[in-house]
């Protein structure tokens, strides 16, 4: 048998797909699939008990009603601060672990990011809300203190969310921008520093632009999983706390509104695509540069 | 070997069902939780050999689920009565009862009566009672005096009291508000009226709800903390907490409390017929049953499971309902179409501010 | 202790350090230090890793603070002056060129800093680039530059902010040898042209001597001796300098005789030869000679060997062909000794066989001895 990688071009391509054959088709039946499902059922509509005809009304729907789009809306900014709160927590950290920590100290950082995910989402979220809510830790600790008069409650604020979901998401970010501030030549910030650059002018023209693509790739991923979360909004949120998942999760499963659900979720689709574009054009990244620092 | 793994995947897959055990040994139920005691189950598998397996649900929950697959994947569900019409018009994922094959005496002639009402499409029963129980109000009475659902909103319970933001409460506040939304099933532009009306209650009512709870254990723990004083709920959950702390209280409100029926309802693509059957011929034996009202905190559908209830749960029934069923609500089937209204409703209050 | 910097006003200094001190965990960096460099001259600090200079320099950088002492530049104390407030400016071993900035951007970045307009620091950075012979490579990015180009963006970067001391971190470190030969010239040309006042560290001693005006040669957080390169080759004024300045044979051995400057020594395997004494020795201490291969001379009858000089003998050991550097290993006849000969240009010896018995002499005041047990690596 000659040799793959001697034969002609074509051939080495023909082997390469064969070898990817499984891959692409378990990608192809798990993911595409069902999406193209989804995407036939968020174009149709129902008529009549099990009478469904083509149609544009789930979209229309979303337009109409100043409710969907609302959530929509405020599921997005939402995801977009919780995102740049969690980079704002998250890089210092990630410097700390970098640059002034050695070995087992930074190691040791790195473990507390990660402690968090050693229980599941749920748990996570279910403490929170017992640190937080009126009868719970934090209040009893702040009316002791004498900070509040009364224990008040913490829970069921959008501020909670946020804190719940820059808890959750913290690990992600910390990741690629360890990796990237690793990177970082040391001497780089001392060459800055010694023609004269202060602390903030050398974070702006060289820690940031060094540390872009990991930044970028960890905004990304972390405004993705924000975005798609459910369980976090949904059990801090307050009473009028309404994510966009939450809202697909209802028209799927409490209205048996797959249709509208379908079409939610090609909106959901859409926006976090279109905001990853937004993102690496603003940041001038590039997808596969990015991808690789996660 | 690229062509081998493919094979082994659609293997695993289609494989993934035989290689399990016997059908016929197996019980696969989707149900609420409490409602199959492990005690039941293990009673059972000595009788039968069956092994039960339980998913624990919700009714939207129980439909969608079997929406997804068309029937699959249980034996035995067990949504409210009043959801199993409208779910069977829509999605047929139900099949009728075999009546030659259910000890129909063993259950309470009422509640047959009921679902042989509420459960019928077409001339077939799709439904049997299993338990039943009320929405009304769960109340701390040390803190708080209501009498009605509209109490909920009084200004100085602010923060102070929740509901679950699901249809019942639309019921609830549409009997407190002197219509009854049932008798207009019938008329759907009197039905959105009344649910636009609602829906403006609600909403001014809003700051009183500390939140809107997803699950029992939220709205004890809310009531239980003393973070609420009041909430509508469900009487089962008030009884408990009252076995905790007697200054809690469940109440039947003056609009009455909302009655629910949940049923057994056989899956359409259920693989273990007969261990249904076995099931709930063997559940409703009054000896059973009372285990599982036990379990519950709330009466069977079983003739004769009352006399041998915890005399407390009677005692508690009996103060929470000193007439009976007389203010009781009981709820037909629901016809397609309402859920839409009801929905749109739900969402606006949730993102009222 | 040297002549650079004693008796001069310090007004003429670019650079005072006066009793700096680092004490790490487990030892002192920099020991007690003092010295000074002369306003446009280029200093060299030679030593061995681990001596301390990386420490020193990053001293008077202000990257590190000492522990003791005091550091002045142009007049000036540093105490409590940050790096970027200092008027010195430093080249880094890998020379720290900005990746995410394009060349001209290096250059312009200390400008920037110090808020020149954008208009006039980019003509300013032109100009520097202009300068070291880069005009066309503003617009590059740094990884198109070759090794020496890098080199001299490294020092426009600096020298573009005027510093009163340029410090360089064994900047050639990284280069291959035939450019490392070139940059030492262009160095030196660089230093000459612009003036400014280099401290230059490195622990290759041919850098150090080629290049510099002045070096202190530093051990164990010391100098151990400080001066022109001149007078550290030929009049080492510690063992340490003497085997770390230059190729130099090392003969340990015994003081048998001392007639003025000039000491007889037994080595060790019993050979005789004779030193001039650099401090007051007496007959008998232990002692440590040096000579330098290109002060022995070669000859194939101990009648051709310079009237006057002790002569010896010996047996070729091995040829050590390096063009112009080319030399001899031979073993002294009776001892064993392994001694080192540099071979003359003239290619008079260029037929030597190994295993060939050969004479030898050295003048004995070209050979210096120290008592031994003098603190050295």
């Amino acid at each position: 048998m000659p040799d793959a990688t001697s034969g002609p071009a074509w051939e080495r391509r023909l082997l390469l797909g064969l070898l990817l054959a499984p891959a692409l088709l378990w990608l192809f039946a798990l993911i595409v699939l069902p999406q193209i499902d989804l995407a036939l059922l968020s174009f149709r509509e129902r008529v009549a008990p099990r009478e469904y005809v083509a149609s544009l009304a789930q979209y229309r729907t979303f337009f109409a009603e100043p409710l969907y789009w609302h959530v929509f809306v405020r599921t997005a900014v939402m995801s977009l601060a919780a995102t740049l709160a969690t980079l704002l927590i998250a890089f210092p950290v990630a410097w700390t672990i970098a640059k002034l920590l050695r070995g087992r100290l930074s190691a040791l950082l790195f473990v507390v990011c990660l402690i968090p995910f050693w229980v599941s989402e749920t748990v996570r979220t279910l403490g929170w809300m017992i640190l937080l809510r009126e009868s719970g830790v934090l209040p009893a600790l702040l009316a002791h203190l004498g900070v509040t008069a009364a224990p008040v409650e913490l829970l069921y604020h959008d501020a909670t969310i946020l804190v719940g979901l820059v808890y959750t998401s913290l690990l992600f970010m910390v990741v690629p921008l360890v990796s990237s501030l690793e990177s970082l030549d040391n001497s780089l910030i001392e060459a800055a520093y010694d023609l004269g650059g202060s602390g903030w002018s050398i974070l702006r023209e060289i820690v940031i632009p060094h540390a872009a693509p990991g930044i970028t790739a960890g905004c990304i991923v972390v405004f993705m999983l924000m975005l798609g979360n459910y369980l976090t909004p949904t059990l801090l949120g307050g009473k009028s706390s309404q994510w966009f998942t939450e809202q697909i999760y209802t028209q799927f499963i409490v209205r048996f509104n797959w249709e509208q659900g379908a079409a939610f979720g090609f909106l959901l689709l859409a926006l976090s695509t279109s905001m990853v574009w937004l993102g690496l054009k603003l940041s001038g990244q590039r997808f596969g540069d990015v991808m690789r620092r996660t | 070997m690229q062509a081998v793994l493919p094979m082994l995947l659609a293997l695993a897959l289609l494989g993934g069902g035989a290689a399990r055990a016997d059908d016929s040994k197996r019980l696969r139920i989707i149900t609420w939780s409490d409602y199959v005691p492990a005690e039941v189950i293990a009673d059972f598998k000595k009788e039968t050999g069956i092994q039960a397996e339980v998913t624990l649900s919700n009714n939207e929950e129980i439909i969608s689920k079997l929406r997804a697959t068309g029937g699959a994947g249980f034996d035995l569900a067990q949504p409210s009565q009043d959801r199993i019409v409208g779910a069977q018009q829509e999605f047929r994922i139900y099949k009728p009862f075999d009546l030659s094959q259910v000890r129909l005496d063993q259950f309470m002639p009422d509640l047959l009566a009921t679902v042989r009402k509420n459960a019928t499409l077409d001339g077939k029963l799709y439904g049997l009672p299993y338990v039943w129980g009320a929405e009304g109000l769960v109340v701390n009475s040390k803190r708080a005096k209501l009498a009605d659902y509209g109490d909920l909103c009084r200004p100085e319970y602010k923060g102070k009291t929740s509901i679950r933001l699901r249809r019942p409460v639309l019921m609830a506040f549409a009997f407190a508000s002197g219509k009854d939304p049932f008798a207009l099933y019938g008329d759907i532009k009197a039905y959105s009226a009344l649910m636009e009306s609602v829906g403006r209650t609600l909403i001014a009512c809003k700051p009183n709800f500390r939140f809107f709870f997803d699950n029992k254990d939220q709205a004890l723990n809310g009531v239980r903390s003393g973070e609420l004083v009041a909430a509508m709920m469900w009487d089962s959950g008030g009884w408990a907490l009252n076995r905790e702390n007697p200054d809690i209280r469940f109440i039947n409100p003056k609009s009455g409390a909302i009655a629910w029926l949940d049923t057994f309802a056989l899956p359409a693509r259920g693989k273990n017929d007969a261990g249904a059957y076995a099931w709930i011929n063997f559940t409703m034996r009054p000896a059973i049953a009372a285990k599982i009202a036990k379990s519950i905190g709330n009466f069977t559908a079983s003739k004769g499971a009352d006399e041998l209830a915890d005399p407390r749960l009677k005692a508690q029934f009996k103060e929470s309902f000193p007439d009976g069923f007389r203010n009781v609500r009981w709820y037909p089937a629901i016809p397609a179409g309402l859920e839409e209204i009801e929905g749109k409703i739900l969402d606006r209050i949730k993102a009222a501010d | 202790m040297s002549a650079a910097g004693t008796g001069q006003d310090a007004a003429t200094h670019d650079l005072d350090v006066r009793g700096a001190v680092k004490r790490f965990a487990d030892h002192v960096a920099v020991d007690q230090l003092s010295f000074s460099v002369a306003r446009g001259s280029f200093f060299s600090i030679l030593g061995p890793s681990g001596c301390g200079k990386t420490t020193l320099l990053r001293m008077i950088a202000g990257f590190i603070q000492p522990d003791d002492g005091e550091i002045l530049i142009g007049g000036r104390s540093m105490a409590g002056v940050g790096p970027n407030r200092r008027p010195v400016n430093m080249v880094f071993q890998q020379l720290a060129l900005f990746p995410m900035m394009s060349v001209g951007d290096n250059v312009a970045f200390g400008l920037a800093r110090r808020g020149v307009a954008r208009a006039e620091r980019l003509r300013r950075a032109q100009a520097m680039l202009e300068r070291v012979g880069l005009g066309g490579a503003a617009r590059k990015k740094v990884d198109e530059l070759s090794g020496g180009q890098r080199q001299r963006v490294a020092i426009a970067r600096s020298l573009v902010l005027e510093p009163t001391l340029l410090l360089l971190d064994e900047p050639l470190g990284a280069l291959d040898l035939k450019l490392r030969e070139h940059m030492k010239i262009e160095l030196k040309q660089l230093q000459a042209a612009f003036g400014t006042t280099f401290v230059y560290i490195t622990h290759d001693q041919s850098e150090a001597l080629v290049l510099s005006d002045h070096v202190g040669v530093m051990n164990r957080g010391r100098f151990e001796q400080q001066g022109t390169p001149q007078q550290l080759y030929y009049e080492p004024a510690t063992p340490f300098v003497a085997g770390f300045v230059g190729a130099n044979n090392r003969i340990v051995g015994r003081a048998t005789g001392v007639a003025g400057a000039i000491v007889s020594i037994t080595s060790e395997q019993g050979w005789l030869i004779r030193a001039r004494s650099a401090t007051a020795i007496a007959a008998g201490t232990a002692v440590e000679a040096f000579v330098r291969p290109e002060v022995a001379v070669l000859a194939r009858a101990a009648a051709d060997l310079p009237a006057g000089q002790p002569a010896h003998g010996g047996e070729v050991e091995s040829l050590l062909f390096d063009g112009a550097n080319s030399a001899v290993l031979l073993r002294e006849r009776q001892s064993r000794v392994e001694f080192r000969i540099a071979l003359p240009q003239t290619g008079q010896f260029a037929d030597l066989r190994v295993g060939e018995p050969i004479h030898f002499s050295f003048d004995p005041a070209r050979a210096v001895c120290f008592p031994a047990g003098v603190a050295h690596a």
